[in-house]
Order: C-alpha cells, then sequence, then structure tokens
C-alpha cells in the first residue's frame, strides 16, 4: 500500500497523449491507493444507502441525499487533512490552529467579497480575488505564527497556534472590529470600510457556489426564481423525474467540485513529498538535528511548508465554510473542536500518507461524523420511546424502577455530544493500539525519480536491484 | 548570589537579545502611560493622544484586585499541569476538563447538602444531584447556597470537588496514560485530547450544555474614602450617607486609622466573600503543598524526577509512585481551582475547564515548566495582564493579551521565568 | 549543464573530483587571508580559546587547538572530557561563551550548523543518527548541496520540474557509487532504521560524504562497530584523506588513536590537557595521570 513513485516515465509537462495518463492511473490502480479510496468510498456507500433505506422513509432521494453528504464531508475533511499532513505528516510540524488559519481564509475572503453596500461592507472583487486573497492571507498569518513559534518545541508550536486560532476566533467575535474604516486617518490614501459583522457573522453573496449554480441557473445569485438555462432544463428535469429535487442537484454537483479540489491537494502534496523539498522535510520530521548538519537551513523549509499548508487551510476553509452564503464565529468551522476533528481523521487515516490522509477524511466523515447521528435517526425510528425526557436526572429516575425506555430515549436525543465521546475514545484507542494510524507513516520514496533504477550499470551487479531502468535517460550520458 | 546573576542575565538579554529590551521598553512604556492616566496627565499631539488620559484610582485597584483574584485561581490550575508536564514530559490537554469534572462533582455535593440543610432534598436528589440540570427544581437562591449561610455546604462541595478529581486523574492515568508511558510526549498529547474530549461531553451528557447560576448572592465588603478618610462598610448605601456625613447607626461602618488625604471620597475596592475565599483556599493550598514539598521524602523524589526522569530512575525513586503522587497532588489541585472559580464566578457550564485551559498554559509557560511557584506567578501575571490590560482594550481582546504575553515570552525565554532555575 | 560536473564515473573521478575541489577552497581561502586569524602553520581548524557552561558547570573550559589541513587528528578524553561539547560549540549546535573558531581561515563563530556544514565542515554523530523512517538512498540523497529542487517552487512547477529529476538523476548515479565504495549498496533500498549499529556508522560517513566536505568530525566513529567493519571504516577514512581531506577523530579507544592519526588532543575536565604526536602524548604524566594508570 505504498505510495511509491511507480512510473519512472510520468512526464512533467502537460500528459503529451491519453495514454500516458491512462498508463498513470491504471499504475496507481495496480498500487493499490486509488483501489484502496474507491473500495473504502464503495463501503461507504452501501452503509449509507442502507441507513438511508432503514431510516425516515424519504425515497430515492433520500439515498442520493445521504450518499450526497457523506461525500461532502469526505471531501470537506479530506482537503483540511491534506493540508494538514504537510505540516505534521511530511515535516513533524504540530498545528493545532487549524481553524484559526481557515477562519483568516474566510474572512478575508469575504471582506474581499462582500458588497460594498453591505453590513457590514466588503470590497465587492469577484469570486477568484476573493479565493487568492484568503490563501495569501492565511499563508501570512501562518509566516506571522511561524517566525517565532517554529524555534520551539513541539508541543510549545502546538501551544502557540491553538492560542493563535482562539486569538482569531475572539477577536472575530469583538465589536471592536463590527464595522470599521481602513487608513481613516492615512494620508493619500482612500477610506475603506470593512467589517466582521462581530456576533452578527457577515454575509457572502458572492461564493464558490455561484458558478456552480450558473450551470443550471441564469441568475445563479437567486436560484429560487427558478430561470434555468438549457442545460440546468435537461439534467434538473431528468433528475426531478425520478424524484430529486434541484437543490440536491446543486449540492451534488458542488461536491464534484470539491471532490475536484482534493484531487488538487493530493496531486501538490505528492508532488511537494517526491522531491528534493520533501526529502529535506521528511528529515526534519526525522531528526532536525541531522538535517542542520547536513547543511539544510531547516527554518527556512519549515516556514515555506507551514505558509503553503495555512494557504491551503483557508482555502479549505473558504470552499466549505461559503456554501451557506453566511457566516459568523460561532460556527462549528472555527472552533478549536474542528482542529480536533482534522487531526483525528489524520491520525486515523496515517499521519504522513496522503491516500491515509483522504481515506482518515473519509472514515472520520462517514463513521464518527455522520454515522451516528443517522444511526440514532434508525434507532429513533424502530424504537418506540415516546418522548424523550429533557434531563439525565428525568432519564435516570425510572431506571431505578427497570424501565430502561426513558434512558435510552435520552441517549438517543444526545447522539450528537455521545459522538464526541466517541471521537475521544477513538482517539484514545489509536494512540493505544495504533500510533500510525491506518497506512502508517509515509513509506513513498521522497525523490522526483526512482532512486532504485540507476542510468547505468558499473560494475558487475552483486545482487544489486535490478537496473535496467535507463530507457529514459538513454542519451543523457552521452553529451 | 542568585541576583546578581539574574542582573548578568536582564545585562545580557538587553545588549544580545533586541526583541527582549524592545519588550522592556514597551512594558515601561506602558507604566508610564499608566501613571500619567492616575495622574490625569495628557500628552497630545496632532489630536492624537499619545500618552496618559484619565484613570480613576479605584478602577485601578479594582482591576489589580480582579487580577489577583483570577490569577490565583489560575495559579493554583496551573500546578497540576506544570507538574505533570515536566514529570510526566507532557502537555495534557485533558487538564482543563479535569477542572471541569471537579466543579461539577463539588457543586453537585453542595447543592446536595444545601439542599438537605434547607429541607428541598425531598424528590429533587437527582435534579441537585445535576445541579440544576432541567426545571422544575429548587433554585440556587432557594437553597441559599453561599459562603456565609452554608459553609458546611459549600466545604463539603470542596471537598469532594479534590477527591472526585484525583479519582477521575488517577483512573485516567491507568485507563490512558500509564499504557503509554514509553511513548513521545507528542502521543501522549494527542491522546489527552482524547481524554479531554471524552470527558467533555460525558459531562454535557450527564449536567446539559446549559450555563447555570450557582450561588445566592453573598455578602461584600466595600473599602471607600470617605471625606478623606478610609473606611470599611458592607453596604454601598452605608458610604454614601457616610460621605453625606450621616453614618447609619445600625450598619456595619469602620474608619480605617491610617492617614488623612483630603477630602477625598470615593469608592475604591468591592470585596465578595466568593473572592476572598477563592483567596484564602487557595493560598491555604498553595502554601500546604509548599510546607509538603519541602519537608517530605516525596517533594525531594519529585524534585529529581521532574529534573531528570532517567536519573531519578537509575537512583531508585519509585518512579510510579511519584507518578500517583502527582495526579493526586495536580487532580485534586485541579478540582479545588474549578470548583473555587465556579463559586466565584456564581456560574458554571460545561466548557469551563477547556476556555481556562489556555490561559493556565500561558501561565504555566511564562512561570517555566516544572515550576510550581513559576506556575503561581505565571497564574498570578496572567490574571493581572488579563484584568490591567483593560485599562488599554476592549475587554473582548483581554484574552488575546494574555495569549499574546505568552507569545512573547515563549521567544524571547523559552525557559520561562523560573525555568531552569529551581522546580517543584 | 552544471550537472555534468556532479555526476561522475567511478572512485577515480570522484577522487580527482574531490581534489579539484579542495584546490578551489584553497585558492578561496588565499583570497580570504584579510581577515584571517593568527594560525600556526597550514591549520584547517583552528579553536580559540573556547568556553561554554551549562547551569554553572563549565563543560568546556578555554580550550584552544588547531587541526592541520590534510590530517588525520584525534581528540581523546574521558568521558565528559567535554569532546562532544566542543564539537557541539565547532558546529554551532551550541553557541560558545567565549572564543572563536575559524575554519579555512573565515570566522564561523555563531554561525548557524547549516551554513557551517556548506562552508564544507561536516560532522556526524556519537550515536548515529540516521534518518529511519527514510531510506538508505534517501538518507545520501538528501546531503549534496545546492540541489534546486530544494527550491518549493522547482518541485512544484510543471515547467520548472524537468530540471529537478535531471539533476536527480545525476545525483542518483553518485549517490549509487558512494554506496558501492562503502559496499552498502545492498541495503540501499532499506530503511536506515532496520540497519545494524556498524551500518548505520558507515551510512553516516557516506552521507555526510555526499556533501563534498573539506574537513569531517568524526564523533567515535567505531563505536559499537565490529572489527572487520572497522577496518573497513578506517580504510575509506585514509584514502578520502589521501584525497586532500581532513579528519578530526573523536575516539576512546586509545590504541586506534595511537595508531591512525598523526597528532593527538587529550581533553580532560573541559580543558586541553596536552598536545602533540602520539609518541609524546604516550609518555605524557599529566595525561597518564588523568587516565590513572590505564594502558595508554
Amino acid at each position: 500500500m505504498s505510495e511509491s513513485d511507480t512510473d519512472p516515465s510520468e512526464s512533467d509537462g502537460p500528459p503529451s497523449d491519453g495514454r500516458s495518463a491512462v498508463r498513470r492511473l491504471g499504475a496507481q490502480l495496480q498500487d493499490g491507493d486509488a483501489g484502496l479510496i474507491a473500495l473504502v468510498m464503495a463501503g461507504i456507500y452501501v452503509l449509507f444507502t442502507i441507513f438511508a433505506i432503514l431510516g425516515p422513509s424519504q425515497g430515492f432521494e433520500g439515498v442520493v441525499a445521504a450518499i450526497q453528504t457523506v461525500t461532502l464531508w469526505t471531501a470537506l475533511y479530506a482537503m483540511l487533512v491534506l493540508a494538514l499532513n504537510l505540516h505534521w505528516g511530511y515535516a513533524g510540524l504540530f498545528n493545532i490552529g487549524v481553524a484559526g488559519f481557515m477562519a483568516v481564509g474566510v474572512y478575508t475572503f469575504a471582506a474581499l467579497t462582500a458588497p460594498t453596500g453591505a453590513t457590514p461592507p466588503g470590497l465587492g472583487l469577484p469570486l477568484w480575488v476573493g479565493i487568492v486573497g484568503g490563501m495569501l492571507m492565511a499563508a501570512l498569518a501562518g509566516a506571522l505564527v511561524s517566525l517565532p513559534a517554529l524555534r520551539l518545541r513541539a508541543d510549545y508550536l502546538a501551544i502557540v497556534t491553538v492560542a493563535f486560532s482562539e486569538i482569531v476566533r475572539l477577536s472575530l467575535l469583538s465589536t471592536t472590529f463590527e464595522e470599521f474604516t481602513l487608513f481613516s486617518s492615512v494620508p493619500f490614501l482612500p477610506d475603506v470600510p470593512l467589517g466582521t459583522g462581530a456576533g452578527r457573522g457577515i454575509s457572502m453573496p458572492i461564493n464558490p457556489t455561484i458558478p456552480v449554480k450558473s450551470i443550471y441557473y441564469t441568475n445563479p445569485q437567486n436560484p429560487a426564481a427558478g430561470d434555468f438555462t438549457a442545460f440546468g432544463e435537461t439534467v434538473i428535469t431528468a433528475f426531478r423525474a425520478v424524484g430529486v429535487r434541484q437543490t440536491v442537484v446543486v449540492s451534488l454537483t458542488y461536491t464534484l467540485v470539491l471532490l475536484g479540489f482534493v484531487a488538487l491537494f493530493y496531486w501538490l502534496l505528492r508532488r511537494i513529498g517526491n522531491s528534493p523539498f520533501g526529502r529535506v522535510l521528511k528529515a526534519i520530521r526525522e531528526d532536525e538535528l541531522v538535517a542542520n548538519s547536513l547543511g539544510k537551513d531547516t527554518r527556512m523549509f519549515k516556514i515555506k511548508v507551514f505558509m503553503v499548508g495555512c494557504a491551503l487551510m483557508g482555502l479549505g476553509g473558504i470552499l466549505w465554510e461559503t456554501q451557506r452564503g453566511f457566516t459568523d464565529p460561532t460556527s462549528t468551522t472555527f472552533r478549536p473542536i474542528q482542529t480536533f476533528y482534522i487531526f483525528i481523521a489524520l491520525i486515523i487515516g496515517g499521519a504522513g500518507s496522503n491516500t491515509g490522509g483522504v481515506l482518515g477524511g473519509a472514515l472520520f466523515a462517514a463513521l464518527l461524523f455522520q454515522g451516528p447521528l443517522y444511526v440514532s435517526r434508525i434507532l429513533s425510528k424502530f424504537i418506540a420511546t415516546g418522548d424523550a425526557p429533557s434531563t439525565f436526572a428525568g432519564a435516570l429516575a425510572p431506571v431505578a424502577s427497570l424501565n430502561l425506555t426513558p434512558f435510552v430515549a435520552y441517549t438517543l436525543q444526545n447522539v450528537s455530544s455521545l459522538r464526541f465521546v466517541l471521537v475521544g475514545v477513538v482517539l484514545i484507542v489509536l494512540m493505544h493500539r495504533r500510533p500510525t494510524g491506518l497506512l502508517g507513516h509515509r513509506k513513498e520514496v521522497a525523490s522526483s525519480i526512482d532512486l532504485g533504477k540507476r542510468t547505468s550499470r558499473t560494475g558487475p551487479g552483486e545482487g544489486r536491484p535490478a537496473t535496467d531502468g535507463g530507457n529514459d535517460v538513454g542519451g543523457e550520458r552521452d553529451d | 548570589m542568585a541576583t546578581t546573576e539574574r542582573i548578568a542575565d536582564v545585562r545580557l538579554a538587553v545588549t544580545e537579545r533586541p526583541t527582549t529590551a524592545l519588550f522592556g521598553a514597551f512594558v515601561v512604556l506602558l507604566a508610564l502611560d499608566l501613571v500619567f492616566k492616575l495622574l490625569g496627565f495628557e500628552l497630545t499631539a496632532g489630536g492624537a493622544s499619545l500618552l496618559g488620559g484619565s484613570l480613576r484610582f479605584g478602577r485601578l485597584i479594582t482591576l489589580v484586585w480582579n487580577g489577583l483574584v483570577v490569577g490565583l485561581g489560575i495559579g493554583l490550575a496551573g500546578i497540576g499541569l506544570s507538574m505533570t508536564y515536566s514529570i510526566l514530559s507532557f502537555a495534557n490537554f485533558a487538564h482543563g476538563d479535569y477542572i471541569t469534572s471537579g466543579a461539577f462533582a463539588g457543586w453537585a455535593v453542595a447543592w446536595l447538602v444545601a439542599g438537605f440543610g434547607s429541607g428541598a432534598l425531598d424528590g429533587n436528589v437527582l435534579f441537585l444531584a445535576t445541579v440544576g440540570f432541567g426545571s422544575g427544581g429548587p433554585s440556587a437562591g432557594e437553597l441559599s447556597v453561599n459562603v456565609l449561610q452554608t459553609p458546611f455546604a459549600i466545604f463539603s462541595g470542596l471537598v469532594v470537588a479534590i477527591l472526585a478529581t484525583v479519582a477521575v486523574s488517577l483512573l485516567l492515568d491507568r485507563l490512558v496514560f500509564e499504557p503509554m508511558r514509553d511513548q513521545s510526549g507528542i502521543a501522549l498529547l494527542i491522546a489527552s485530547i482524547g481524554v479531554a474530549l471524552a470527558l467533555r461531553y460525558v459531562v454535557v451528557f450527564v449536567f446539559g450544555a446549559r450555563n447555570r447560576g450557582l450561588t445566592a448572592g453573598g455578602a461584600k465588603l466595600i473599602l471607600a474614602g470617605v471625606e478623606g478618610k478610609l473606611a470599611l462598610a458592607t453596604q454601598r448605601s452605608t458610604i454614601i450617607r457616610a460621605q453625606g456625613g450621616d453614618v447609619p447607626a445600625d450598619a456595619f461602618y469602620t474608619e480605617l486609622p491610617v492617614l488623612d488625604f483630603g477630602g477625598y471620597s470615593a469608592e475604591l475596592l468591592t470585596v465578595t466573600s466568593v473572592e476572598l475565599t477563592l483567596v484564602v483556599t487557595s493560598l491555604a493550598l498553595m502554601y500546604g503543598l509548599h510546607v509538603t514539598l519541602q519537608r517530605t521524602k516525596l517533594g525531594k523524589a519529585m524534585r529529581a524526577m521532574a529534573d531528570n526522569e532517567d536519573l531519578a530512575r537509575v537512583t531508585g525513586i519509585p518512579t510510579e509512585r511519584v507518578v500517583r503522587a502527582t495526579w493526586i497532588i495536580g487532580g485534586g489541585l485541579a478540582g479545588a481551582s474549578g470548583y473555587l472559580i465556579a463559586l466565584e464566578r456564581g456560574t458554571l457550564a460545561f466548557n469551563l475547564g477547556w476556555l481556562l485551559l489556555l490561559l493556565i498554559f500561558a501561565a504555566v509557560i511564562l512561570g517555566g515548566i516544572g515550576s510550581i511557584y513559576g506556575a503561581i506567578v505565571g497564574g498570578i501575571l496572567i490574571g493581572l495582564t488579563n484584568s490591567v490590560s483593560l485599562v488599554w482594550i476592549p475587554s473582548s481582546f483581554s484574552t488575546a493579551a494574555a495569549f499574546a504575553i505568552m507569545i512573547v515570552v515563549l521567544v524571547i525565554r523559552p525557559a520561562g521565568l523560573y525555568g531552569g532555575v529551581t522546580t517543584a | 549543464m552544471t550537472d555534468d560536473g556532479t555526476s561522475v564515473e567511478g572512485t577515480a573521478a570522484t577522487e580527482s573530483d574531490a581534489a579539484a575541489e579542495s584546490g578551489n577552497r584553497e585558492s578561496a581561502t588565499a583570497e580570504r587571508t584579510a581577515d584571517r586569524l593568527d594560525e600556526p602553520g597550514d591549520a584547517s581548524l583552528v579553536v580559540d580559546d573556547l568556553s561554554k557552561s551549562f547551569g554553572g558547570i563549565d563543560a568546556v573550559d578555554g580550550v584552544s587547538f588547531s587541526v592541520e589541513r590534510g590530517s588525520l587528528t584525534g581528540l581523546i578524553g574521558p568521558n565528559g572530557a567535554g569532546k562532544s561539547t566542543t564539537f557541539n560549540l565547532i558546529t554551532g549546535v551550541n553557541e560558545p561563551d567565549t572564543g572563536r573558531v575559524s575554519f579555512e581561515g573565515q570566522d564561523i563563530t555563531g554561525l548557524r550548523t547549516s551554513d557551517i556544514a556548506n562552508e564544507g565542515l561536516v560532522r556526524t554523530f556519537q550515536i548515529a543518527r540516521e534518518l529511519e523512517e527514510m531510506t538508505v538512498l534517501e538518507n545520501l540523497m538528501l546531503a549534496p548541496r545546492g540541489q534546486s529542487g530544494e527550491k518549493l517552487v522547482n518541485a512544484v512547477t510543471p515547467g520548472l520540474r524537468g530540471r529537478v529529476r535531471e539533476e536527480e538523476r545525476a545525483l542518483r548515479e553518485r549517490v549509487w557509487e558512494t554506496l558501492e565504495l562503502f559496499e552498502i549498496d545492498h541495503l540501499a533500498e532499506e530503511h536506515a532504521g532496520n540497519l545494524s549499529g556498524g551500518q548505520r556508522k558507515l551510512l553516516e560517513l557516506a552521507r555526510a560524504l555526499m556533501l563534498d566536505p573539506s574537513m569531517m568530525l568524526l564523533d567515535e566513529p567505531f563505536a559499537g562497530v565490529n572489527p572487520t567493519l572497522e577496518e573497513k571504516l578506517l580504510d575509506r577514512v585514509h584514502e578520502l584523506r589521501e584525497e586532500g581531506l581532513t579528519f578530526l577523530l573523536v575516539e576512546h579507544d586509545m590504541d586506534l588513536i595511537m595508531e591512525h592519526c598523526e597528532h593527538v588532543i587529550v581533553m580532560h575536565q573541559g580543558q586541553v590537557l596536552a598536545e602533540g604526536e602520539p609518541a609524546d602524548i604516550r609518555s605524557n604524566d599529566r595525561v597518564i595521570d588523568a587516565y590513572l594508570g590505564e594502558d595508554i
């Protein structure tokens, strides 16, 4: 299950022909990585189909919605897990302020794209400016945090990053920046009204779901008006025929876009990992003093990788949080718990492994995050529990007279908090039994080429691994 | 000798470490600003205020007192975190939830005892035992839970808070941390996050997520200047009438025999019974711990282990016994601090400890990991920063200011104030 | 292409390359004579009055010595004499309280560990610090200086990655040659963590060599190594010395030092106790006293 670079003929520019891409995909399937992900997703889909059928009946649409939901969460977690993997898995940087960097990305996006006249006002810039700006600002925040913290021990970095994420969250809650004017007392610069909206939150009418909606609607800002594009008309009618509403179709499409981003993250991380840069990161994770003693200025590597990871966290945050077109600081996305969720997903899959990261995201989203809710819904449907007591006392009192029903009902009612207990217990068990996660540490060799294959054979091969892989660079040694 | 070393340290820091000098200059500037503000003196340039302004003396005293109260609570909680950090070599992210557990266990008992005292126990046992989760039971006011009216209930709560948290931390050590002794500090840290989540939401399951009022309003003592004399009273109205020259005969009112300073009349400080309870109890517990560690073999063993675990093993100190003692002391103090902080605030919710945790970390890092006195001093400094920073910044940033102090200390003196000087 | 300079065939080429390299270095040194410190003869490394204390204990206390270019110099002393600390001070792992270190005529006191390594002064560790979860190949590929793929942009950007791969292919050749030289090529794809103690020492030496150093500091390179491997390691050291490398060697084994080193420095309680040729050291009363009659 290694992610080794099995295909030495991987070309660097765009693939010259379709066949090489197909060959690469085939190699990955053989390698087991893509296959494994497909297998796990298939298992999850079967499970959620069963959940949807057993749960409160919503017909075919229920099944589609269940699968869409679990895929959406898988994609969201997978993106952030991959970003965190760059920090923790690749370079051993223990960042537990992920939520803070997400918040920086999202709020920068919001400030850049929100209309100038809105409350709170923004700059009214286009979508892509918001996305790029959000990523840059998150990277900048990463640099700010990493400059002092990277000199410190791993556990100090942890505390500094989590403190940073809380500073961000508390600042966003503060009414001081609810609405303010940038450059108000700076001469020659225009006054720029901005704001976080504090507890009231901030609207993001321009967000990444708009391009998706514009596939189906001529007026994507207001889908309720129901002005379809020709393509939208066809697709939505087709789905309606099988009982799937247009909102589900739109969600499904956005989910597919997110899967594309997961693939992009995966590709980027693989490229970073399988390079001399990634090799230094790996060395830093293993033993920073050795990396230093071999002439690598590890601080620069750490700052760079920290910034890239934070930019990806910012992007992940934007794609995650802007879906509803609105955010506020009380959103779960920005709470420290979110960071721990992402961490747990990474640890489930195995820090260091990208495939593991995606799998961890999928398993976390399906089994720990969404699963318990579905199970509780199904149980509530089949066990006639009557009205659940609203308090623990109310649930416990009848137990004395051997009436367990109220207790069960109370438990089912509180699945959302018991889910946290489950997550905590899973984390402890993982650290006990399998601290390296399902796929363990990164096993792929950190190089852009296959190191085992030699260009030329010098001297008699004394039981050395095959050395016949020189065909791709055959001419190089002649000049 | 230590002092001269310290002075030499400072001199070295200024010449060789510009960040330290910069931070020092910043602190001096703030102090200067504070003095200007108190004197009502303001330095302006082009309409913008540079230094000074106005600040009532009474407000500063109140801020300092609040800082001390909060700081002692944080310091008390920090001792345990600092001990486990140095002896078991990991940052325990579950420490905040030990605090919460202690607070809930203690308050459940305090309410039960108070309910028993006021005859409200019948039919409300489970309601009282879940510290008023739900509706229909007696309120804190009806139970009249407070330090002066139900001292026994408050005291039994404190004892149970300590015992319950000791039990929880020993149990969790047995289940979670003991099998991981040989693993890295980061692995233990991650496991402690798991413990934190599980513990916190078990608390939610049993006690609910709601914030609840704990105590019935208690007594207070007001310090005020009355026509140039310092006076103590229990009622604000007494002070106001005394300032008018008409001291009520039946109310508590004492003028303090200190110097006269003109015609100064203002309220200076209000001290509540719960604040006093927190301060006195914390100081007593800290002193008790100090004596225990100085006088007993266990204390020496703990200091040895904090310095060097391998060495302690080689020299034959029973390390598991030391580890257990660490959890007992650390857990017990965490429980006590949770209980007392909840008492002081008068409210309790499931996220009490988690919200405090980062401040406690800040205190421990500020003081120097492994140093108990460092944790106490660090706690007080964090408490003061949190509170006195209100002079300059809005209250929503006071916590951020405390974190910022922590980050600055990490940069200029990663070992903390007491780091590498003495342990335990 | 510059790669061709680094991708060399066979050991002969490596030798000539190293010689050329050290030649360059000497001329560069000559240009820098202006900021030379006082150094006796043709010294590669000069340590001048180095001191360091930890928590009030003087680990290294006023140590001065120099290492002649192209020599194999031994640094001995009982446990706790301050040898490893001296290494750490030279290589910038710890900053000295007082004193200066100059290498090839350049003051390197207070430079970062990575900068010192890039100056051509490379060390190995007392307890081999191989990168456990990296393969032997990766360990060696890591070391070479100035890899363009260490720049994130080059590593990621589609158009630029081709050059990185070219460079890596050239390096791969050099790595395999070095592995063959040290006879650990059969372990190439093994994770370093699975190697035996002696193999790790070989790996460390090979890895350090990939940096093209002009001087190496070896901290007890033969500790825990079986006699056959020890012989092999020593052969490599002598070969490399003939190619112009300078060695400073910390070792416990007196006989080994006396037999192989032409110059010996004895440290005791953080200070230099004696310095000279093996024969002189053997008969030095203070050294004998310090070692309490151990057979020297």
